[in-house]
């Protein structure tokens, strides 16, 4: 269960970002921006290493204190960032990278509406319900 | 097998209609008619150059890019590859197709050479939409020396 996530266009602005408990809306928009370095930094390590496998999955980008942070990219250069709670062990990393598949092909849906303008902010509710799904239940 | 059809008759009504209300015939309004069909072409190439390499691992360079569409992208729309990819290594690559799906059925040889760059307008742009998404603006141009054979040029833009 995320607790924020967030779509980077490639010109590294963002698409979509929405967190879970809303007070803290701040600090988690602040560390998704930070977290941009650490993914470009991955981005061109993978580019040098003549690694044949190039995943799109980045995997943990960082861990703090209370959270995790993950990354994926997609080939067209769309970073997905999710920032989980610490204290939730349970979460393995094939969940993770799950829940990034289910965020790319949501993404694709996005980009595949006539009505969206790719550059835009993403307003598509079957998007944001998809998110919804994925993201801890505030009670 | 039936949506290729569906494709090609969707195809040929778009640039019937998009000439048939011509309300400036001069080549004004004939350059406008093709930019549309153009535009419409990019942001279909955008849509599938987000959906298409979804599954596949992220591409290494320029000439892996240029490769997907010829094959990935190529079998997605016209359910066959291009035949041929060359390139200059600087930044110019030509793909040639032998048989292209949109022309085959007006003519075979040099009939109708005058009425082939308007079925070839939504393609350029779908190239040029793909490319864009992933990461590569770019010029793309077509060029037909006797149908059903067409090349399209893709020059990259060196920002």
């Amino acid at each position: 269960m995320a607790v924020c996530v967030a779509v980077i266009a490639k010109e590294n602005y963002p698409l979509y970002i929405r967190s879970s408990p809303t007070e803290n809306e701040l600090k988690f928009h602040y560390m998704v921006h930070t977290s941009l370095d650490v993914v470009d930094e991955k981005i061109s390590a993978m580019g040098k290493a003549l690694v044949d496998q190039r995943e799109l999955y980045l995997g943990l980008l960082y861990p703090t204190e209370d959270h995790k942070v993950y990354g994926y990219v997609t080939n067209s250069k769309v970073k997905f960032v999710m920032v989980v709670d610490s204290s939730n062990t349970a979460l393995r990393d094939n969940e993770i990278r799950s829940m990034f598949r289910k965020l790319h092909s949501s993404y694709t849906d996005v980009m595949c509406n006539p009505f969206y303008n790719p550059g835009d902010r993403i307003q598509s509710r079957a998007f944001d319900s998809m998110v919804t799904s994925m993201m801890v239940q505030v009670c | 097998m039936a949506d290729a059809a569906l494709f090609e008759f969707l195809h040929t009504e778009m640039v019937a209609e998009l000439w048939a209300h011509h309300s400036d015939p001069g080549p004004g309004g004939q350059k406008m008619s093709l930019c549309v069909l153009e535009g419409m072409g990019f942001r279909v190439g955008q849509a599938l150059g987000e959906r298409l390499p979804q599954e596949t691992l992220a591409f290494r360079e320029e000439l892996d890019i240029l490769k997907f569409l010829c094959k990935d992208l190529w079998v997605a729309v016209f359910q066959k590859q291009m035949d041929s990819l060359r390139t200059n290594h600087q930044g110019t690559y030509v793909l040639q197709d032998n048989s292209f799906p949109l022309l085959i059925r007006m003519a075979s040889g040099l009939q109708y050479l005058e009425e082939a760059p308007k079925f070839l307008a939504f393609t350029c742009g779908l190239l040029r939409g793909a490319l864009s998404t992933l990461g590569i603006k770019s010029l793309v141009t077509a060029s037909v020396a006797s149908l059903p054979t067409c090349k399209f040029q893709v020059v990259i833009q060196k920002t």
